[in-house]
């Protein structure tokens, strides 16, 4: 009963295509596969735009939006009718081009910026035998296809001929470079470990149980640390709070997209929320175990549920993160690139050596959280220590 | 150690989240068109004029002396004066306004015709829910859409209520006690030419004229 109700869209599909002459068969099922991402991706986001906002405005003790519901009803739905009337509006506002703009390249952007992180969910497992593309070098390609993103961030910053939209660029791509590494480097441990760039059998080397408790790669030193990087670079690869820099609205206007209106703009917005979903889902599955429940006794819920369920509760803690942290500095975000979280990755991937080649029992788990302990406690400090500035001086004002 | 303090905001505002689920409190908007503030004493709009009693035709205290109308700064007081008389409320017979029109797209709520008015009959309202469709029209409001009646006024600023009320009352015993005099006066006066009267009457069949005043001594 669990088991079909688990399998319940896969069973769907392959009922679908089943009609269908033996030709046709795989292409039909292309489409239904994309047609299902097309949905349920943007749906999500369109929620999240409104949970947001709301969240948000919790943290700040506010009510957040709560008026629009059901069109011509009385229903409110707490506000979770809100991105209905925000889609139409930014789909019946002008679209205006800069007249000094590379129109072309003006009118790519958006579209680049959007097919590749499309892409990158072809590969994502959503749920038990959910994975759209089985594909083998499944995690290269998705590192591979999220790259594209970064030219598509400095087409529009370029095109729009426009001194923020450019200074926006050229801080997203300083840092999506910078924090691509430790992202890649991170999830290294994982492959290292499984031995596989199969995302499908990541998922499932997570996917055994001891004491009732899954072996999620988080729940080990190797994992946590590794987790944490990759959160930590995933938000900035995201563009988000602390890292929001290249769309610092309080100092670039918009950043890289400045120049943009209507539905444009609404692109971009979609694009940098779907590829903040595909980043999570591929930390979810790296580290939290895809699909997999936590405790065995829970294995009944379907597997989709928990992959959804745990996405929408990593995107709760990225609102969480936006409405804590301030931005960060241009040279405090590279020093915090470049002087911690790259060494941390690089000594996340020994020590993941380490555990690979140790026996399989507690002196592992001793030695490996030692070094890991040991490696943060020293390039913390070094990292704090050159925060001092000391006292500041003004030459003119007093 | 690094990252103590972004766990400590972390804290905080995971407990202002929950927080302003738990306590009502914390959250400190007013949901506007359900919930209102309740306003403040002071709090002044735009004019209308004060009726007394029931009717409002009959109680309008305006005498359409036109000093508002001449004082408004941005002239949107328009008011017409009345051919015939009616009693005010000391019943002496006054002019009224045929028309009493105050345009409040124009006027900027200086209550200075509250100020000049000697009649206490043009008082600040309250009211600020006055969005209409109707750019012109709506935002024209003639005599019955301004005449709100004396109980209305008391209700919503009791004190300046209270004080214009005195304020007539004094003037209204003031009348009173100067219409008793006039007629005290007048009964003594008719008593005296009256007595006068009767006591001509009295000494006129007996013969003796009344005495005029002796002529002046020649010198």
């Amino acid at each position: 009963m669990f088991d079909t109700l688990d399998q319940i869209f896969v069973a769907a599909l392959h009922w679908l295509v089943g009609f269908l002459p033996e030709g046709l068969r795989p292409f039909v099922s292309a489409l239904i596969c994309i047609a299902f991402v097309m949905s349920v991706f943007p749906g999500i986001f369109a929620i999240t735009t409104v949970l947001e906002r709301k969240i948000l405005g919790r943290i700040q003790n506010r009510y957040g939006p709560n008026r629009v519901g059901i069109p011509f009803t009385k229903i409110r739905l707490c506000g979770f009718g809100q991105f209905i009337p925000d889609g139409i509006k930014s789909l019946t506002k002008e679209d205006i081009v800069p007249r000094a703009a590379d129109k072309v390249v003006h009118f790519l952007a958006p579209v680049v910026m959007l097919i590749p992180v499309l892409l990158s969910y072809a590969v994502l497992p959503f749920g038990k035998n959910m994975t759209i593309t089985d594909y083998d070098a499944g995690l290269l390609f998705f590192f591979a296809v999220g790259g594209a993103v970064e030219v598509s961030v400095f087409m529009a910053g370029w095109s729009s001929r426009n001194k923020y939209s450019l200074l926006g660029a050229m801080r997203a791509i300083a840092q999506m470079v910078s924090y691509e590494i430790p992202l890649i480097l991170s999830a290294v441990t994982v492959v290292m470990v499984v031995g596989s760039l199969n995302l499908s059998e990541i998922v499932q080397h997570q996917n055994n149980y001891t004491f009732g408790i899954a072996h999620w790669h988080v729940f080990t030193p190797w994992g946590l640390v590794g987790f944490i990087l990759f959160f930590i670079a995933s938000l900035a690869e995201s563009n988000r709070t602390p890292f929001d820099l290249p769309e610092a609205e309080s100092e670039i206007i918009a950043g890289y997209f400045t120049e943009y209106s209507g539905f444009k703009f609404a692109l971009f917005f979609l694009g940098e929320y779907l590829g903040m979903f595909a980043i999570i889902g591929l930390g979810i599955t790296l580290f939290l175990g895809g699909w997999t429940s936590p405790v065995s006794f829970l294995t009944w819920i379907p597997s989709y549920v928990w992959f959804l369920s745990k996405l929408m509760a990593i995107v709760f803690v990225f609102i969480w993160i936006r409405g804590t942290l301030p931005r960060l500095r241009m040279d405090q975000l590279m020093n915090f690139a470049w002087k911690f979280m790259l060494p941390l990755a690089l000594i996340n991937i020994l020590v993941a050596g380490i555990w690979h080649y140790m026996d399989a029992d507690w002196p592992r788990w001793l030695v490996c959280a030692a070094i890991i302990f040991g490696a943060y406690a020293i390039l913390g400090r070094g990292l704090m220590q050159n925060q001092n500035f000391g006292k500041r001086i003004y030459r003119y004002a007093e | 150690m690094l990252g103590e303090q972004i766990i400590k905001g972390m804290a905080v505002t995971a407990k202002n989240f929950f927080g302003s689920y738990v306590s009502k409190e914390r959250l400190t908007t007013v949901q506007y068109p359900e919930e209102h503030l309740a306003q403040k004493e002071n709090t002044r709009q735009f004019p209308f004029l004060v009726y007394d009693g029931d009717d409002w035709e009959k109680g309008l205290r305006c005498v359409a002396c036109q000093i508002c109308e001449k004082e408004c700064p941005p002239k949107c007081i328009y008011i017409v004066k009345s051919k015939d008389k009616k009693p005010d409320y000391k019943g002496q017979l006054q002019v009224y306004p045929a028309t009493f029109d105050i345009d409040i797209s124009v006027c900027m709520s200086c209550q200075i015709c509250v100020e000049v008015c000697p009649f206490e009959s043009i008082k600040m309202d309250t009211k600020f829910e006055l969005s209409t469709a109707d750019r012109f029209g709506g935002l024209l409001l003639t005599k019955d859409k301004l005449a709100k009646s004396n109980s209305y006024y008391q209700k919503m600023h009791p004190q300046d209520a209270a004080d214009s009320d005195a304020v007539i009352a004094a003037e209204k015993a003031k009348a009173e006690a100067k219409a008793k005099a006039a007629a005290e006066a007048k009964v003594k006066a008719e008593a005296e030419a009256k007595a006068k009267a009767t006591a001509a009457a009295a000494t006129a069949p007996v013969g003796a004229p009344v005495p005029t005043s002796p002529p002046p001594a020649a010198k």
